[in-house]
This record gives C-alpha cells, structure tokens and sequence, in this order.
C-alpha cells in the first residue's frame, strides 16, 4: 500500500521516532508519533517539529518576474520590500482558487513560491500557462528542497540554541538567507500554520537530517515533539487557516472562503479580477462560517448542513478541537444562514444534530508580530 | 499487541468476557492502537436488539469515525456510561473498558470467535 509513494529525505527518520506512517498526497508521511492529541498539545505549549518537505517551491527568476506574479496572484505582490513574504491565492479566469501559496521575494527579480504538496504538478503547469510574454524563468525545485518547521512558544528558545544569528532579527512574515543552523545554511522565516510562534526552515536534502536529530535531542527537555499530519490539521483548523481541498478550491472564491482581506481588487489587473468583482457586486451566495455543536456530536468535512432538514451546504473541516475541547467546525454554507447564532443542524450518521454558527476565529493566535 | 488469556475476540478486533449467558464486550489492544486517540464513543441503550454483525455503536479518533459491529447476537443488558464521558480511557486501558453488556441469543454463535493463540495468529497476519 506504501509502494509507488513518495518521500522525503526525513522518511528513515519517522520510524525512530514511532511514527505511523500514512498516504498524503502521494507521499508516505507521518501522521503521527506518539499521538495526535499529545503533538497538537505540545504545539500550543512547547514546540513541535514538523517535516514539510513534501511541499513545493518554485523559483520566479527574471526582470517580469514581479509583474508576472502581480498578474498571477491575488494579493499585491508590489507591497513586498526585500526578505519579505506574502500570503496569497492563485485563481482561474473564474475566481476559483488554484491554490494558496506563500510568495518570499529576494529581489524584484527573484521571488521563491512555497505551494501544497498535492498541488506541485498543477500549479506549474498552471504557472507555464499564465507565462505568456512575461520575461520570467519558473523552476521547479522542490525535489531539491528540505523544509521543516518547528512551531510553538519555546520554538524560538529551541532553534536559538544551533542558530548562528539572533533570531529576533527575523520578523514575523520575514525570512534570512545564510543562517547558519548547527553550521548548516538554511532560509529560515518566522511563518507557519499553526497559529504559534514559529519558524520554517529550508535546506539542502542531503543536510535536514542532521538538523532534524540535533533539534529533538537538544529540544527535548524544552518539551520539543516530533509532530505528524494528525496534529498539523487540528493546529491549522483551530487557528483557522483554510486547507486546500477543504475550504478552498478550484470550486471556491476567496471571497466565498472569507479570504477577502488577501484579494486586493484595487490591483490593476490580475488572473480572476473580473469574475471576483462580479461576485463582489452581485453579493455572495454562501459563505464559510464557523459553528459549534449543541447536541452531542462531532462534525467531520463532508458532512451535511441543513436548516429543518433542507441542505445549506457542507462541513469543511470539523473536529474535536483539541485545545479548546469542544465540538466545532467550518461549513460553507448558504449565504441566508451566516449570522451569528444562528441555528443549522449537522447530519452525523442520518441523524440532524444541533449547532450554531459562532466566529470562527476559534483560537487566540500567538503571532510575534 | 497485548491480548489476555481468558478472553475471545473478534474478526473486528472486539474481546468479548463471557459470564453464563452474558457476555461484556470492548475493543482489544491492536483496535485501539490503530485508531489512536479516541476522542467519542457511540453506545446503544438497554433493551435494543442486534443480530451478528449489526452496527451497535461508533468509536470515533481524531481523524475518523468507526463502527462498532457486534460479534454474536444479543440484547443490550447496559452501556458504559464511564467510557463514553472519557473516550481516551479505551486507549488507556482497553481491557477494563467494556463498551455494552449483552444477553447471549445464541450461545453457538460463540463457536465463531477466536481464542487468545487463535487471534494473536489473526493479527499478525493482519498488516
């Protein structure tokens, strides 16, 4: 079953560390250790290290290159002052999401795109596409990247500890080139997808091993855990980051994700422009919104919202959050049902349960901004 | 995987403590190891009826939800209400973790199950 998969160069160290190795994406990846919950806990009040080297980064090379992503994203690219990264969407023609990416820019005519894993073949073919007369270079180097990321409140304490420079001089949504991590050179930047305090950190293949071992070892007695897929999901959900596949999609609108604030329609142009004014000016039709369980029971992506048993629409990340300890999710559902406090009922094994729509801004992010 | 001796146990991984014509059922070792933290369990009331293989309850982890087949038929004498108030005691300690307490329909239907040799065997081929 774990044949023909993918792998990253952390594999042979999932199993040191008691990791259960499951299918992501085409990849074999850990979805956990030593437990979801116990990973998710340490993130919130340690730090967990995480390998995300199944994700993508392409290069943008060129002297078009920033007009070539002002065209292609939908967050302005021209904000970006050197070492600086953007958080940002690609849309179709028709205002669904192709993806959700980070944009690091170098130089104006050098930017790295960090990209989901389960989307690297298509965002590149979408990125060749969209090239037209730009006078840009687009390569694909994923395969040639190592990327971990260690997240928490002790994760700056942790990292200091093989870190040459002083990582206070990294700020939020800001990255260095040519640290120095136990004598290694990394791209190290203060992002994550936690809702923590943390950083994400880019190296060569053959050198994130050592990196890896020397972080647990030294980390340990800080509380520092390896940490699986399992835990990155709960993490994200409950800080409320969208996950492609679940909140955004090619069959999604940022607008409909409410991921309004990252669409800058003022731009001059860019790929889905006029289909997300449209929608803007005619008024959303549905909407993503947060809620939570009334009667017993927990939500899961896929399930069905109703409203006296008509379907609204569907749950698109649901669980039993970890830290906050109750039953809530995300659902995208008809625009009339989006007010706060509003009661919509979840259909969990044939049966409508109770819940109520609540902010879903459902954790307190922890941001050193 | 840990089993104990005087326990049967199922094809769904269930282990099932007979006394006369009742029998407790829970989850053994390898079942809740494979789901992981268990965060919601499912059970039915007294006095529901179920035939071999029904679906009596769900034990849900983080990422999915499960049912719960039971593994001979019977009637639901009572649930454990304490599991179903703290999931993560299945994890914890499965063996002391009954789920229902059934009334035996039909004490052949026993034959069917493995003994502890019979399902360590089960679960090693089981990968």
């Amino acid at each position: 079953m774990l044949d023909n998969l993918k792998i990253t160069p952390l594999y042979n160290c999932y199993k040191e560390y008691g990791g259960k190795i499951v299918e992501f994406a085409g990849w074999a990846m850990p979805l956990q250790y030593q437990g979801i919950i116990s990973e998710h806990e340490a993130v919130r009040n340690a730090a967990g290290l995480f390998d995300v080297s199944h994700m993508g980064e392409v290069e943008i090379k060129g002297a078009d290159a920033a007009e070539f992503l002002q065209n292609l994203v939908t967050n302005d690219v021209s904000i970006l002052k050197d070492n600086q990264i953007l958080y940002t969407l690609m849309c179709y023609e028709n205002g669904g999401i192709v993806d959700d990416l980070l944009v690091y820019k170098f130089s104006d005519e050098y930017f790295y795109l960090v990209i989901n894993a389960g989307n690297i073949e298509k965002d590149i073919l979408w990125m060749f596409e969209c090239k037209d007369l730009y006078d840009v270079e687009i390569t694909n180097s994923s395969s040639s990247v190592a990327q971990i990321a260690i997240q928490g409140p002790k994760a700056q304490k942790i990292l200091q500890m093989i870190t040459d420079i002083n990582l206070d001089d990294i700020k939020f949504f800001n990255f260095k080139t040519d640290v120095l991590i136990d004598g290694i050179k990394c791209i190290v930047s203060r992002t994550g997808y936690t809702g923590e305090d943390g950083f994400e950190i880019y190296t060569q293949i053959d050198k994130i091993e050592n990196i890896w071992h020397k972080l647990l070892n030294i980390g340990s007695q800080e509380g520092l855990k390896p940490a699986g897929l399992g835990c990155r999901d709960t993490l994200r959900f409950e800080a409320c980051l969208p996950l492609y596949g679940n909140e955004i999609s090619k069959d999604i609108t940022p607008l409909e994700a409410g991921l309004a604030f990252y669409v800058k329609l003022q731009k001059n142009s860019f790929i889905g422009k006029e289909a997300l004014l449209k929608q803007k000016r005619e008024g959303l039709k549905r909407k993503l919104v947060g809620f939570e369980m009334r009667d017993r029971g927990i939500p899961r992506h896929g399930y069905e919202v109703a409203v006296l048993g008509v379907k609204i629409g569907e749950v698109t990340t649901g669980y039993l959050s970890p830290t906050l300890k109750k039953n809530i999710g995300l659902a995208l559902i008809d625009i009339k049902y989006c007010e706060l406090e509003t009661e919509i009922e979840i259909v969990i094994r044939g049966k409508s349960l109770k819940a109520e729509v609540i902010d879903k801004k459902f954790y307190k992010n922890n941001y050193k901004k | 995987m840990k089993t104990l001796k005087e326990l049967f146990y199922s094809k769904d991984h269930e282990w099932i403590m007979i006394e006369g014509n009742k029998a407790y059922v829970g989850i053994s070792d390898f079942a809740q190891h494979a789901l992981g933290d268990i965060v919601f369990v499912e059970l039915p009331e007294a006095d529901e009826e179920f035939t071999t293989g029904d679906v009596f309850g769900v034990v849900e982890s983080v990422k999915a939800a499960s049912d719960l087949c039971i593994p001979f038929s019977g009637k639901i004498l009572e649930n454990n209400q304490v599991i179903v108030d703290n999931p993560l005691l299945v994890n914890e300690e499965c063996y002391e973790s009954w789920m229902i307490l059934v009334e035996i329909t039909n004490k052949e239907e026993l034959n069917y199950l493995m003994n502890e040799e019979e399902y360590k065997e089960y679960c090693s081929k089981e990968k």
